[in-house]
């Protein structure tokens, strides 16, 4: 008999992909103001994954909580990620004014947070998406394993359970590794995963039922200082427009102009 | 002195109101029949829940209705049949239909924004979509007995099945009411005789809300409505019509020949049947007019990115005068039909409080007139933005345009909706 999974997924509301991001008019950050904001792709993958290890039934899942740090309408994610299945969430609130002082919180102070909720909370399994679309960190589960003393498996393409042994496959270069690792552990996911659900009307009206716990930093008593101070944000240069070479006596002739060769 | 007769008459006024208690229950009465556009314990949507709807709406069709898909549909004249099932499973089939049925009682003003997000990705598909979950179920909701609605709703709104409304005839369109299609009573049922035209999903339906005559010669007050199969005998689709726009939407020609219909799927009340489609059409023009303003708002995402990378005489042509003046054009046209068509929405999703402020026929027939010539005008406009490119089916201008035109000619032609709002003004001053 493998032990019920209790499982975590933090996940973060970030800009929608599909927008251009833009520099702020004071060059301090991207503007976030008036932009559609939607789940972070990958931690959409997360409760994918998550919602699927409960629907497979083997091992079992007690019961899969999200959530999410930052300002109010982090809500509106958690709704989506109860839609498409998790059980319940935590709201870790961080008012506008607060993200607009001293900004967001870095992957350190996320980690440490995670840490005191998986402990509070019994949770023997944290699925996070491997970065978040708008800083790229690409450090928060990392961390997290870390100050748990836990196994990782970063950037899952395939998770599959072996007794209390979990076998992680991930994409490297030039092939496809795979760990394997007991419980508890945290597993950080990638594109190929799966593919998410659509959370469906009726879902998120139910979901609006569902429990949805408010809580601020203090209320874990961790330290979260920001560490980090951005100096200046500047849009990347234009791309300069590339050329088209006839054939490879052409491509040599204008690696040489350039000095390449 | 001079105000004093208005005085007099405004305490008498109040006396009278006070002295009568009996008018009391007549208002009730006026307040229930308002109501019944909406499920049992219908409340209106707040703003946020609206919001929230329309973003949902637009992952689904980001998912859903890429380009490619509405490219395929408008190209190969097919409809992707697998999107009524996602449509049931997204929820948007039902979104005026009664909880208990699976529907989502959200009323009109979410069903125009569906029908705008659907249509604003392909034009087709969101007729089509219109024509099953406004024409069919919302009809079945509104006219359906309890019994019916078990039969078919479940079935219609979770997508397994597909619905239709068979209303126009070959020498029956503007004139609706001269139909020739016949029911004759027969041994538990009616017999339908006849052929119904320009049926939308007619080809694919499963489930057809079909008019025909009962009493032949009593003209308006002899039509009926019925619930028909697709399966029974003697039903059959003539032909799927070859269309100018709204391809990919299957329109239809059905044939009728002795088809037997059971006295229980008989829709509302025997002869009745006008009082059934002249309701529907007014809540039916309503939610189409959110089709056309969904085409403006495609037209607008074409043109905007277009015109601002666009380059000619080093300067993206969206910084000259004449291209600005028809970009904010297509611009002031889809705000306005907009705020038309969501006002008169809301004032259905309110109306069943409020007895005095209930919908009227001409804005019905307003909405719809004012949104398909104004998308028809951005569509033609979308296209000279793009110049050459906007003439080749490579980008979607052209087909914005073809799919925009139906709506000036589907559901009352855009002269039969100014002949609406004349007879409105003509019956409001009639016996002054």
């Amino acid at each position: 008999m493998s032990t019920a999974l209790k499982i975590l997924v933090p996940i973060k509301r970030v800009i929608d992909y599909a927008i251009k991001p833009r520099v702020n008019s004071a060059r301090t950050a991207i503007e976030t103001a008036g932009v559609k904001h939607s789940m972070n792709p990958f931690d959409e993958l997360s409760i994918e994954a998550a919602v699927r290890m409960r629907e497979r039934g083997t091992p079992a899942v007690t019961d899969i909580l999200a959530l999410s740090v930052g300002p109010p309408k982090c809500v509106d994610v958690l709704r989506t990620a109860m839609a498409m299945g998790a059980d319940r969430s935590i709201h870790v609130e961080i008012s506008d004014a607060e993200v607009k002082e001293k900004g967001e919180l870095e992957p350190l102070g996320v980690a440490k947070l995670l840490k005191s909720v998986v402990e509070k909370e019994q949770r023997n399994l944290v699925i996070l998406g491997k970065q978040s679309i708008d800083d790229d960190s690409n450090q928060t589960g990392q961390m997290l394993a870390g100050l748990l003393g836990w196994g990782q498996a970063t950037q899952a393409s395939k998770i599959e359970f072996e007794g209390d042994n979990v076998s992680v496959t991930r994409e490297v270069d030039g092939g496809v590794e795979t760990l394997r690792c007991p419980l508890p552990m945290v597993i950080t996911t990638d594109l190929r995963l799966n593919e998410p659900r659509y959370a469906s009307l009726p879902n998120i009206m139910k979901a609006k039922k569902n429990k949805l716990e408010k809580m601020t930093l203090q209320d874990f008593g961790v330290d979260e200082g920001r560490r980090l101070k951005t100096l200046k944000v500047e849009e990347p240069p234009a791309r300069q427009g590339g050329g088209k070479v006839e054939d490879v006596d052409g491509m040599i002739k204008k690696l040489k102009e350039l000095g390449a060769i | 002195m001079m105000s004093a007769p208005h005085v007099s008459r405004a305490l008498t006024n109040t006396i009278r109101q006070i002295g009568r208690s009996r008018p009391r229950p007549l208002q009730l009465n006026i307040k229930r029949a308002a109501s019944t556009k909406h499920p049992q314990g219908f409340v209106p949507p707040t703003a946020e829940d609206l919001m929230e709807l329309r973003e949902r709406v637009q992952e689904f069709t980001r998912r859903g209705i890429p380009e490619e898909v509405a490219a395929k549909t408008d190209s190969e004249n097919e409809f992707p049949a697998e999107i009524w099932k996602k449509f049931g499973e997204a929820g948007f089939l039902g979104i005026t239909a009664d909880e208990d049925y699976g529907g989502l009682a959200m009323g009109y003003q979410a069903h125009c924004i569906v029908m705008e997000e659907v249509s604003k990705a392909s034009g087709s598909i969101g007729l089509s979509y219109a024509a099953h979950s406004q024409l069919c179920i919302n009809q079945l909701c509104l006219n359906g007995n309890k019994d019916q609605k078990e039969r078919f709703l479940p079935g219609l709104i979770s997508g397994q099945k597909i619905g239709a409304l068979a209303m126009s005839e070959h020498s029956a369109g503007s004139d609706v009411v001269s139909m020739k299609m016949t029911a004759k009573a027969g041994d538990g049922g009616y017999i339908l005789n006849g052929t119904k035209m320009w049926i939308t999903n007619g080809p694919d339906a499963d489930h057809i809300v079909v008019y025909a005559k009962t009493e032949p010669d009593k003209g308006s007050k002899g039509i009926t409505a019925f619930i028909v199969d697709s399966t029974s005998k003697g039903f059959s689709c003539a032909r799927k019509l070859d269309k100018l726009g709204m391809r990919g939407s299957n329109t239809g020609e059905l044939v009728f020949e002795d088809v037997f219909v059971p006295r229980e799927n008989m829709l509302g009340e025997l002869n009745h049947g006008v009082r059934v489609l002249m309701e529907g059409l007014d809540i039916e023009r309503l939610v189409l007019s959110a089709g056309p303003l969904g085409i403006m708002a495609s037209a607008l995402a074409l043109t905007l990115p277009y015109t601002h990378t666009r380059r000619q005489f080093s300067t993206p042509i969206a910084q000259n005068q004449l291209i600005q003046a028809k970009l904010a054009d297509i611009y002031t046209k889809y705000r306005a039909s907009s705020a038309y068509t969501y006002s008169v929405a809301a004032t259905f999703d309110t109306a069943h409080a409020d007895p005095d402020n209930r919908p009227k026929t001409k804005d019905c027939a307003g909405v719809i007139l004012y949104a398909a010539e104004r998308a028809t005008e951005c569509a033609l406009d979308a296209i000279q933005l793009m110049g050459g490119m906007g003439y080749v089916n490579e980008v979607p201008a052209g087909r914005l345009l073809r799919d925009a035109k139906l709506y000036e000619i589907g559901a009352g032609t855009s002269e039969v909706r100014r002949v609406i709002i004349g007879r409105a003004f003509n019956k409001e001053y009639a016996g002054r």
